[in-house]
């Protein structure tokens, strides 16, 4: 199955609206509830990032019997120091998104923690890649 | 311990069906950080926050948090009630501070997580 969601930049009301609809689709497809939450908790942080940070973006969800591959392809700033990016507590999150709950430098460590498999690819001035891989099984 | 109960506790103003008073917590985590929440790995938590937005709400239908506390007086808007319907989630109001809500609930032996 294949599935796509835009993601407008600085549209807090709608952040997250992906990842629930996301959730859906695996709870209809029995999956187990903690490998669900899993998917979609860093399939939200992911998504807020784009909101956040990017000029918008694109979400491709592949899901298959063994696995969901999850891909968030924006145009933006892009990640000038990706390592820098994954330290926790590092963040360049705005005032706004910081009164949203969000901005303290967690969300790209906790993408990892939930994730079987993490790739990040950015360029400065064009935008950013994050590919979440979970197995479902 | 039922939701009902914590209701009466913290004088609670509830925005939900009655069937979901029968609601059963354990565990309990007070944040206004939704980062911080996103990370909670135990199931069932009771969540205390400050932050009455969308994103709180959109942060506990991720964590698959279905009981939410609005400490602080902080008011639940249309939208929110919305999205709580939307995803089972059960929001309630009440005016005490976050350290006192989450000291009453603790003495009356919610735990927490970490």
């Amino acid at each position: 199955m294949h599935f796509e969601y835009n993601v407008k930049s600085g549209d807090f009301s709608n952040a997250g609206s992906a990842s629930s609809q996301i959730k859906k689709v695996l709870k209809q497809l029995n999956v187990d509830s903690v490998t669900i939450k899993r998917i979609v908790v860093a399939l939200y942080e992911a998504e807020v990032n784009v909101v956040a940070h990017s000029f918008g973006g694109t979400i491709f969800a592949d899901v298959t019997a063994e696995e969901i591959i999850l891909v968030l392809k924006d145009t933006g700033p892009g990640i000038p120091d990706i390592t820098k990016a994954m330290q926790e507590g590092f963040s360049t999150a705005s005032p706004q998104v910081r009164e949203m709950g969000f901005g303290a430098g967690m969300g790209l460590p906790n993408i990892k923690k939930n994730a079987d498999k993490l790739e990040i690819r950015s360029e400065v001035g064009v935008g950013t890649e994050v590919k979440i891989m979970v197995k479902l099984s | 311990m039922k939701i009902r109960e914590v209701v009466a506790l913290l004088d609670a103003k509830v925005f939900g069906n009655e069937q979901m008073l029968e609601n059963e917590v354990e565990f309990a985590f007070s944040s206004d950080l939704m980062s911080d929440v996103l990370t909670v790995k135990t199931q069932n938590v009771l969540l205390l926050t400050g932050l009455a937005n969308i994103q709180s709400l959109r942060t506990a239908e991720m964590s698959d948090v279905i009981n939410v506390i609005y400490v602080r007086g902080k008011r639940i808007t249309d939208d929110m009630k919305e999205l709580a319907e939307e995803n089972g989630i059960l929001l309630m109001e009440c005016n005490y501070s976050m350290f006192r809500a989450s000291g009453i609930l603790y003495k009356a032996g919610i735990k927490p997580i970490y």
